[in-house]
């Protein structure tokens, strides 16, 4: 969430570059989903790791698939990639809400009269948006919204969809000073090494287990992998008392914590993964004008 | 009939406001003698030139005609059966302050309770689209003054009248609200539970009958009884040309001490106190700006502003040091103190539970006042 102009976009194209490369089982799933849509283009093989961003004018069907013999839709077709909603609220409130279940299961199911048809769906969701709809709250001098229209703006996309995003960040305008920084920042290469590596650590991690990754963890396994010592205990549990956090944000926290501790090649979680964990999570909504 | 239901009757006339009633009652002395006068009185008065230009032949009509006494008894029944207390200037309970002002109104309807004679009450008013930073301050100078016994007035518009009543409510003390609206309908509407709360421990207060709607013309009139009823205004946050500034002319005209918040020069919604102050308002930078002005045996107790002595790290310090009630964002803290974002995030989580900082927003952060 940020202003207009702010490197929303920009951002959440470069997410690709630093997922790691498609292995070739992953090729192949993915190949196999777009030569049923009719999308390979005469390549024998999908290599590059799918990042789709449909306009928000989309409808339900090309976003989850449809019509007479359902095709897949945006959603399986970002399957093992990424699927960016740009101007989350500006998208139909249903069509965005039919998202939830396939966020959980990772595959949707379309059924017709004659056959029912499952595509998978494991896609990173990333979206972004503006604040208000002139997009500048909460700078007073350049935002005049009242705070009812600023809460209608939000309340178009509902909790539980919000509540399903790991991650969450507000940005800043950039001002000048921000775009002349000649320091060397961590290029995209640099970040994808270490997130191959942090793949690997939970490879390795979970190998006795049907899972790959920590987003797969259940409640259960997350006891088991998640392991926090007293200090780290007490301090989730007296955020979860004190910011009245839910039992699917609290799960949440722990795996984003895990994550960062990965990346971090941390064996342990520490205060340090779960505040970062904490400070990313899902954007509240009693944080709009009360 | 009553005497109340006489003064019932007289305030709802129609077209009937308050300089004519001013004008009749100094005639007839009350409002029974006017409820009895005739037609042939009346016209006689006028054109002995009595009511000077205030009354029109239609307006001697309404007097004389409209005297349905079983209505006038349903209907005043019926207010008080719906917990409205009606007061108008014939009684000793008329708020002493209001009676001297210019165009007082005749009669008010009340839930609650109006205000005692030896409460003293501080107006608080600002934009209905504030900042961030309108809004901590204030709820935390309405917060801090109601907590020293003195009540918060305000109109229960959206932005800062609302945050003005909450915070006064928040630490269990009175507020008023003036409505320019019939005193039954809460506008606007999402302000219920302010609405409902209020009458615990103050009250909702408007010149107009039940069912009569927030019409952009009442709101201004209504601002005379904020600034009457009050023994000062504070100004949160108002742009230039403001409405809260017409509160204000009011105040100055009644005679109250004008108190203003100042804010940075170039922040639109300051401007309008920044110009007050250069005015002679008077600054306000904490609640014992105004306090010692209401309360003279008022000793500011060490402790009361901020959160004491507080312990902190040198890392937290230098954070909390950043913070202030303008909500930062992490990553101007960030810049500010040159601490890495992830060593950032983890002093900002301690502080904010220990409660002194806040998010106002996702990712932006205030100190707790």
């Amino acid at each position: 969430m940020a202003p207009p102009g702010s490197g929303k976009t920009m951002l959440a194209k470069r997410i690709p570059s630093i997922m790691p490369d498609l292995s070739f089982e992953e090729s192949m799933e993915i190949s196999k989903i777009y030569s049923i849509a009719g999308l390979m283009d005469q390549q024998a093989l999908i290599s590059i790791r799918p990042f789709r961003s449909p306009h928000h004018t989309i409808t339900t069907t090309a976003l989850i698939g449809g019509g007479g013999i359902p095709k897949p839709g945006e959603i399986s077709l970002a399957h093992l990639g990424v699927l960016f909603l740009d101007e989350l609220p500006e998208f139909q409130k249903n069509t965005i809400e039919v998202l939830r279940q396939p966020l959980e299961d990772k595959s949707v199911t379309i059924a017709r009269l004659n056959a029912s048809y499952k595509y998978p769906a494991g896609f990173m969701l990333v979206s972004a948006m503006n604040p208000c709809s002139c997009g500048y709250y909460p700078d007073r001098n350049r935002c005049n919204c009242s705070v009812n229209h600023i809460k209608r703006y939000l309340g178009r996309i509902s909790q539980p969809l919000l509540d399903r995003f790991d991650i969450c960040i507000e940005a800043l305008q950039m001002n000048y000073k921000d775009l002349q920084v000649q320091e060397k920042q961590e290029s995209s290469e640099e970040i994808r090494h270490r997130v191959a590596q942090a793949r690997r650590i939970q490879l390795e991690r979970y190998q006795d287990q049907n899972i790959y990754f920590n987003s797969q963890l259940s409640p259960r396994t997350i006891k088991k992998y998640c392991k926090l010592d007293e200090k780290e205990q007490s301090l989730l549990e007296e955020a979860f008392n004190k910011m009245n956090l839910s039992a699917r944000a609290y799960h949440r926290i722990i795996k984003v914590a895990r994550t960062i501790a990965d990346l971090d090649q941390s064996e342990r979680i520490t205060t340090k993964h779960i505040s970062e964990a904490i400070c990313y999570r899902s954007i509240d909504q009693k944080y709009w004008g009360e | 009939m009553d005497q109340m239901e006489y003064r019932y009757w007289l305030a709802n006339l129609p077209n009937i406001g308050v300089k004519k009633i001013e004008r009749l009652l100094d005639i007839y002395g009350n409002s029974e003698n006017i409820f009895r006068s005739t037609n042939e009185e009346l016209y006689a008065l006028k054109k002995e030139g009595a009511f000077a230009e205030h009354m029109s032949e239609k307006d001697l009509e309404t007097i004389t005609q409209q005297r349905d006494i079983d209505m006038i008894h349903r209907n005043y029944t019926k207010l008080i059966n719906n917990g409205i207390y009606f007061v108008s200037r014939e009684e000793d309970d008329y708020p002493e302050k209001l009676r001297n002002i210019f165009g007082a109104p005749y009669a008010l309807y009340v839930k609650g309770r109006l205000p005692r004679k030896q409460d003293k009450l501080i107006a608080i008013v600002g934009a209905r689209e504030c900042s961030p930073y309108g809004k901590e301050m204030a709820k935390y100078l309405a917060g801090a003054i109601a907590k020293e016994g003195i009540m918060v007035i305000s109109g229960l518009a959206r932005g800062i009248d609302s945050y003005a009543h909450q915070g006064a409510l928040t630490v269990g003390g009175g507020t008023y609200a003036i409505m320019g609206c019939g005193i039954d309908n809460c506008y606007p509407r999402e302000n219920i539970n302010l609405y409902m709360e209020m009458q615990k421990e103050g009250g909702i207060i408007s010149e107009y009958a039940p069912g009569i709607q927030p019409l952009a013309g009442n709101f201004p009139m209504r601002n005379r009884i904020i600034s009457g009823l009050s023994d000062g205004i504070l100004i949160i946050e108002a742009k230039e040309k403001s409405g809260s500034l017409i509160t204000v002319d009011y105040g100055l005209e009644q005679g109250k001490e004008i108190y203003a918040l100042p804010g940075r020069a170039t922040d639109h919604l300051s401007e309008g106190c920044n110009n007050l102050i250069k005015m002679g308002a008077k600054m306000v930078t904490s609640p014992k700006d105004i306090l010692e002005d209401l309360l003279p045996q008022y000793v500011e107790n060490a402790d009361q502003s901020g959160h004491g002595n507080i312990v902190l790290s040198a890392k937290q310090y230098k954070v909390y040091s950043c913070v202030n009630a303008d909500p930062k964002h992490i990553e101007e803290i960030s810049l500010l103190t040159q601490l890495p974002m992830e060593q950032l995030m983890e002093q900002l989580l301690e502080l904010e539970l220990r409660g002194l900082i806040r998010q106002t927003l996702k990712n932006f952060y205030c100190k707790e006042l």
